[in-house]
């Protein structure tokens, strides 16, 4: 009868530290996509997809933005007063992870087409994150789910 | 050169798609009701693509019952809640939405995992978590929300089922 508690968090973040990494992803990424074909690009987009994984693969705790948003950002702000999950961001950093991995693909096969596009993505998907607060890997997740696994079959 | 531009056009294109989504989001949708009590075929073979293709109205006036949510319903309406675990918005919706249940007499709040039913969600063409479904006293679809809804919108779509 009462429904499981889904987005329950065991652990709970600072809605505002997500937001802040993802305000430094897309600097980041623009810089990156200015400089394509250049040692800047390549080492900005080796950091990011090193930031992205630590943030899916190891937890939040890892992720050098949240880690500076903790020790630096955050005692100079008021109290928290909105929390999230930390399930919703951990697999935005997975997304996220996922584009800046192709896009460094591009880079060492030389396909710059590659880089643009899989860098201009995982812009797009940061910004909406920073600005808006909107987690676009987390809206496709059920749509991607849908499509992926097949109706149940007894 | 080819950078710049495409900076400008993804932030440009993401500014227009956040503030359109901004405004649109959680707003209760009446769904029509043209094929009341229609049951709700079992899960079959059906390709993917019709379930694409279907308006939500389409699934409007569709009844569900306490065995297909694995709960009982309302008395007087229910309020059912579609998330996932990777939702930011799906906990702000439960609180709203427990907050409207218990002030309403007759009123229940059923939160439904979308990934362990994914045969409802394709029918119900459940696209995002969360969506908020208004069932009448008797099971029936009457509005549908997709994204936070807001408190006021909740109440006065149950004033309309009550």
């Amino acid at each position: 009868m009462s429904s499981p508690a889904l987005c329950d968090p065991q652990v709970e973040v600072d809605i505002r530290g997500p937001r802040f990494s993802a305000a430094i992803t897309v600097v980041v990424l623009a810089v990156s996509l200015l400089t394509v074909d250049t040692a800047v690009a390549t080492t900005l987009l080796i950091i990011q997809t090193v930031v992205f994984g630590l943030g899916a693969f190891i937890g939040l705790k890892a992720q050098p933005y949240g880690i500076f948003f903790r020790a630096v950002v955050q005692p100079r702000l008021a109290p928290a007063t909105q929390f999230e999950a930390i399930a919703p961001p951990r697999f935005a950093a997975l997304v996220g992870f996922m584009f800046t991995a192709v896009a460094l693909v591009g880079v060492f096969t030389g396909v710059d087409a590659v880089t643009y596009v899989a860098v201009a993505f995982a812009l797009a998907a940061a910004f909406l994150n920073a600005a808006f607060g909107f987690c676009l890997g987390c809206e496709l997740f059920l749509l991607g789910k849908r499509v992926f696994s097949r109706p149940a079959r007894v | 050169m080819l950078g710049l531009i495409l900076l400008v056009a993804v932030l440009a294109l993401a500014s227009i798609f956040g503030h359109w989504r901004k405004k649109t989001d959680g707003t209760m949708k009446t769904v029509g009701t043209t094929s009341v009590a229609a049951p709700i075929p079992v899960a079959d073979d059906a390709p993917e693509v019709g379930v694409e293709t279907a308006s939500v109205a389409d699934h409007g006036g569709e009844r569900l019952t306490s065995e297909l949510l694995g709960a009982s319903l309302g008395e007087n309406a229910t309020l059912v809640q579609f998330s996932t675990a990777f939702c930011q918005p799906c906990r702000a919706t439960r609180r709203i939405l427990d907050e409207v249940a218990t002030m309403v007499p007759g009123t229940v709040h059923l939160e439904i995992d979308a990934e362990a039913h994914l045969d409802l969600v394709r029918q119900l063409d459940i696209r995002r978590t969360p969506t908020v479904l208004v069932l009448d006293a008797r099971g029936v679809i009457t509005k549908r929300a997709v994204g936070l809804p807001r408190k006021a919108d909740v109440i006065s779509a149950l004033g309309e089922v009550l």
